[in-house]
């Protein structure tokens, strides 16, 4: 009766007096000046609170000019208004309320008030409500963007008030979501909520799923076997199952109260550590306790004689354990809500899972445009014409390196590249020729030889390489407008830069199958490659043919390698990280075919993707599977997978 | 049958001799038991040369005979390494665990030891338990045999799905070094249990051996010697039977060979593991005289070096193989190793350290064009011309 009294009499007391609070700003600053004097982070919130519902006017402004670090106090009295700096090195100071100058300042006389980053961002939470009607739509953005990160319950009303007001209809779409998000997560009546959640079924956004995440989230809890259960069980778990594991389960029972710890091995040793007495312990000699046996022993001679507490058995684990009863309890105690937040999430999760299968997609194919095209120029030389060029890896070393150089001169991203497309080639195919002309033609019918020859200048080039450019990796810039990507939904992005591989791969092919099937090189090409003296005979010169497609071979390469120098670090040993992998598109492919190459490097880049898929913290291991996915796939497709067969398949 | 081998056979009698003589003058000239002229380590580089000329002669036997240019044998000499690199690493380990557990209250349980053992191996790459592959570690016996068996049945395995699938020529070179490209990033990674890319290190320190390094090393300088000399016997006794015809009848013409009716695949898959097991030995003897193995070791340009030595010591011979892996590692290390003179041509100062590797990948273009048969043939050339004007 007396504390009934006693709040009456408070109310009756302090309602005039916030009646007249209310009035102007500097009387709620004055009211909680001891709070904003102590400015800290876990004690300041009733005084901006109090700033925030008083509803005058010029709040918003306070809460920002404070936000700022622009308030200043008086020394004198103690009073708060906004300050800047004049130009004379004293500061004016403004009133809140009227907006008037009151003088200016020497700074000796003023204290300014510096909120650290913590009550800053709550006054941001603040400043929301106010600035979601703000007339900027700048700020009404940056309202919402500070909504999305702390997205508190009381800000909801504000919010929806706003909604209607709103003529951005970019922002009212963003503030509809808004909306939507923080109903569920806040919404008054389950049915609301439910409503808001089944809106918004199967949406891929990230923030629809962290929304929802918190309202499933479960805590594992334990009963007594009789005891009622809580609200809202996701779950019941039997200790030693897939969830629970016995020790898990028991160390919560301990954790709990409800069961006396186990001694573990440690306590153990250190127990028979503090009793030995002579070189004994337990009625054990110490040298003896070489064993968990025997240590086990001498230790529960130390509790027969009162010295330790007692292990806590296997037994006395499964007893503990079928006394109780363990759950995971929602967070949310409404089923109505968890159930249906579970039904949106996994079909969010179903399409969120598509999405990344189609992502995986496009990963895949776009590594396996990154290997038809290191692969491409090697199904000129090796697929055509049957020789094994291990230097070839150099030579998409030499035009990564070629565009490195250009890169020196040229400093714009977009005309370098253009220009080091052609003369990477240019580079390439001399070296081709040259490489033809030196050391290839003398080997034509051992190409066990031509193997080792080229390797032998495959060294020479990698190491020559590492003396001009150094070790370290070069950087190939690529230009601006292929940065970025295009991103399609939250799940499903794609780099510029893998579309426009994937584009020239396609470019590519289409131009080895032109210059093959429509020109007259390609022509005279594979009539030599079928049978060089009926070729020669029909006046093509041999050695003429094949010194071009050679070229062209090691030039494709070559413009493959500023490709590559665009997304991977240019570096001496780069032409080692594709060479295998490049002869291994075009044998899985079928040698002779481009069409097999195609199929070589999808299937290998699709094989690959699809087992960083599986473990995807380990690419190496990617590769390692690969290789051995390869062995086994020649077992069942020697020639490839795509065989010539008859008089163009040769020996 | 063996003296009438000798017999027919002289120069392998020579070449054991001066490989006894050499072991000899080593020894006689070396700081653990002789003179002290060479520096232990230089008698653990003319050690790890006689490995490499082992590995060498297996090379030979599989692409100078067999005609099979495998660019993977640098995987199966790595895995010998690494069986005998467990052995040491744990027993080492072992010790020096012991000796820090002998302080405490009460006496170290097996378990004890092992998850220390665990915790000191395996914490470099942020794990403490022992994988499963380690569990025969601290037997000798057993690793001993894995350093032959480990490398024999993956080149079993590997022959007999490339052979069986008649890959032949620079498809199975290619797929070779596919082979070790794969078995190199798989032990790259941490959770291969043989500690990725740190691999296993400190192997020069036998176990419970207190004898300095200096004769230590001579010990594996003998073993090598011995094994070089076993290896070169087993493999010029091999290749003057019929086994040796026979798959010297594959590298010439395989379809003739098949044809006549011999099982081709086996003959083939025989010759693959019979070298991959010398390899395992000589990957066995090398790494504890280096003192580390980790994977880059047995990356694809490791079999290609092996595949320049013998070309440029002249394959089809089997001396050519060890007078070329010994001519050009002892010429590389010298070369690399930055006690050969700068030379200045032009103006310009040719660090050799720069250079080699140039000199070296075009020296072989020139040996493949030019001298195919290498330095044996040379001078196999040179003997039958002075044959020729004696008689």
């Amino acid at each position: 009766m007396k504390t009934l009294l006693m709040a009456m009499l408070c109310a009756l007391l302090t309602t005039p007096f916030a009646l007249a609070q209310t009035r102007n700003v500097q009387d709620i600053l004055q009211t909680q000046r001891a709070l904003i004097e102590e400015s800290s982070r876990r004690t300041i919130g009733p005084a901006i609170d109090a700033l925030a519902d008083s509803g005058l006017p010029a709040i918003p402004r306070v809460l920002e000019t404070w936000q700022a670090k622009e308030m200043w106090q008086r020394a004198a009295d103690g009073l708060f208004f906004a300050g800047e700096e004049t130009a004379d090195g004293l500061y004016r100071l403004i009133d809140f309320d009227t907006g008037a100058p009151v003088g200016t300042y020497p700074r000796s006389e003023l204290t300014q008030l510096k909120p650290n980053s913590g009550i800053r961002a709550l006054i941001a939470t603040a400043l929301v409500r106010f600035q979601l009607t703000d007339p900027d739509p700048a700020k009404r953005s940056a309202a919402l963007d500070s909504l999305g990160r702390d997205p508190e319950a009381g800000l909801l009303e504000p919010l929806r008030a706003s909604v209607a007001a709103e003529t951005d209809p970019a922002l009212r779409a963003r503030k509809e979501r808004m909306e939507r998000l923080m109903t569920i997560a806040h919404g008054a009546s389950p049915a609301e909520r439910i409503a808001a959640i089944e809106s918004l079924s199967g949406d891929l956004g990230v923030d629809f799923r962290a929304t929802l995440n918190p309202i499933l989230a479960t805590r594992r809890t334990v009963i007594g076997a009789t005891d009622p259960p809580p609200a809202n069980v996701a779950a019941t778990l039997s200790p030693g199952g897939e969830e629970l594991g016995v020790t898990a389960a028991y160390d919560l029972l301990v954790a709990e109260g409800r069961a006396p710890a186990l001694v573990t091995k440690e306590a153990r040793d250190a127990a028979l550590t503090a009793h030995i007495r002579d070189g004994e312990v337990g009625g054990l000699p110490v040298a003896a306790l070489s064993s968990e046996t025997a240590r086990d022993t001498a230790y529960d001679a130390l509790v027969v004689a009162g010295l330790a507490e007692p292990r806590v058995g296997p037994q006395d684990v499964a007893e503990a354990l079928a006394g109780h009863r363990f759950l995971d309890v929602y967070a949310d105690p409404d089923p109505d809500v968890t159930a249906a937040a579970a039904a949106a999430l996994g079909a969010s999760q179903t399409r969120v899972a598509v999405g990344q299968a189609v992502d995986l997609g496009l990963d895949a194919l776009s590594l396996a445009s990154i290997y038809f095209l290191a692969a491409i120029g090697l199904a000129i030389t090796f697929g055509v014409m049957g020789v094994i060029n291990m230097a070839h890896g150099e030579f998409i070393m030499m035009g990564a390196y070629t565009g490195f150089v250009v890169q020196q001169f040229v400093t714009n991203h977009t005309a370098s590249i253009l220009l080091a497309v052609p003369l990477a080639f240019a580079v390439t195919f001399a070296a081709g020729v040259a490489l033809e002309r030196l050391v290839i033609r003398w080997l034509y019918h051992r190409p066990l030889e031509t193997l080792l020859a080229t390797f032998g200048v495959s060294i020479a080039l990698q190491q020559l390489a590492k003396n001009i450019f150094g070790t370290q990796a070069r950087p190939l810039t690529a230009p601006g407008w292929l940065d970025g990507a295009w991103v399609i939904n939250d799940v499903v992005a794609i780099s510029y830069i893998r579309i426009a591989i994937f584009a020239l791969a396609l470019l590519f092919l289409g131009l080895f199958l032109f210059i093959m099937n429509r020109t007259r090189l390609g022509l005279e090409t594979r009539a030599v490659t079928q049978n060089p003296r009926m070729a020669a005979s029909m006046g093509i010169n041999p050695d003429r043919v094949n010194m071009l497609t050679f070229g062209l071979g090691s030039g494709i390469a070559g413009i493959a390698g500023v490709v590559i120098g665009l997304f991977a670090k240019v570096t001496s040993e780069m032409g080692g990280d594709y060479i295998v992998q490049s002869f291994m598109t075009v044998v899985v492919g079928g040698v002779g075919n481009i069409w097999g190459t195609l199929a070589g490097a999808t299937m290998i880049g699709g094989f690959q993707k699809g087992v960083e898929w599986l473990n995807p913290s380990n690419t190496l291991a990617a590769q390692t599977y690969m290789i051995v996915f390869i062995i086994i796939f020649i077992q069942f497709r020697p020639r490839g997978i795509i065989a010539l067969k008859g008089r163009a398949a040769g020996d | 049958m063996h003296r009438s081998f000798i017999a027919r056979h002289p120069s392998v009698l020579v070449f054991l001799a001066l490989l006894a003589l050499f072991t000899l003058a080593v020894t006689v000239l070396s700081e653990g038991f002789g003179v002290g002229v060479i520096s232990t380590s230089f008698v653990k580089t003319l050690g790890k040369t006689l490995c490499l000329c082992l590995v060498a002669v297996a090379m030979d036997l599989i692409w100078g005979y067999a005609g099979i240019l495998s660019l993977g044998h640098f995987a199966f000499f790595g895995l010998g390494g690494y069986m005998i690199g467990m052995w040491l690493m744990f027993e080492r380990t072992r010790h020096i665990v012991e000796g820090a557990l002998a302080d405490a209250a009460l006496p170290p349980t097996p378990e004890e030891i092992e998850a220390a053992i665990g915790n000191q191996v395996f914490g470099v790459v942020g794990s403490s338990d022992l994988p499963l592959i380690w569990s025969f570690a601290d037997s000798l016996a057993i690793q001993l045999a894995l350093v032959v068996l480990v490398p024999g049945l993956l080149a079993l395995v590997f022959g007999w799905l490339a052979f069986r699938a008649r890959v032949t020529g620079v498809y199975l070179s290619i797929l070779t070094q596919a082979m070790t490209l794969g078995l190199a990033l798989y032990l790259f990674q941490n959770a291969s249990g043989l500690r990725g890319n740190n691999g296993l290190s400190g192997l020069q320190n036998l176990p419970g051996v207190t004898a300095p390094q200096s004769e230590v090393s001579l010990w594996f300088f003998w073993a090598s010697a011995l094994a070089l000399a076993l290896g070169y016997l087993l493999s010029a006794w091999l290749v003057s039977g019929k086994f040796g015809s026979v798959i010297r009848g594959i590298r010439d013409n395989e379809a003739r060979v098949r044809f006549l009716g011999y099982s081709v695949e086996h003959y083939k898959l025989a010759i693959f593991t019979l070298t991959a097991c010398i390899a395992g030995i000589a990957g066995a003897l090398y790494y504890p005289q280096a003192g580390i193995i980790n994977p880059a070791e047995i990356a694809p340009i490791a079999s290609i070096y092996l595949a320049v030595w013998v070309a440029i010591g002249g394959r089809g011979r089997l001396y050519g193989a060890v007078i070329g892996t010994a001519f050009v590692s002892l010429l590389s290390s010298w070369f690399t190793g930055g006690q050969a003179p700068d030379l200045t041509v032009a103006g310009y100062r040719v660090a050799w350290v720069d250079w080699w590797l140039v000199l070296l990948g075009l020296s072989f273009v020139a040996v493949t064009l030019y001298a195919p048969r290498g330095i044996a043939g040379g001078l196999e050339r040179l003997a039958g011309r002075r044959k020729d004007t004696a008689s």
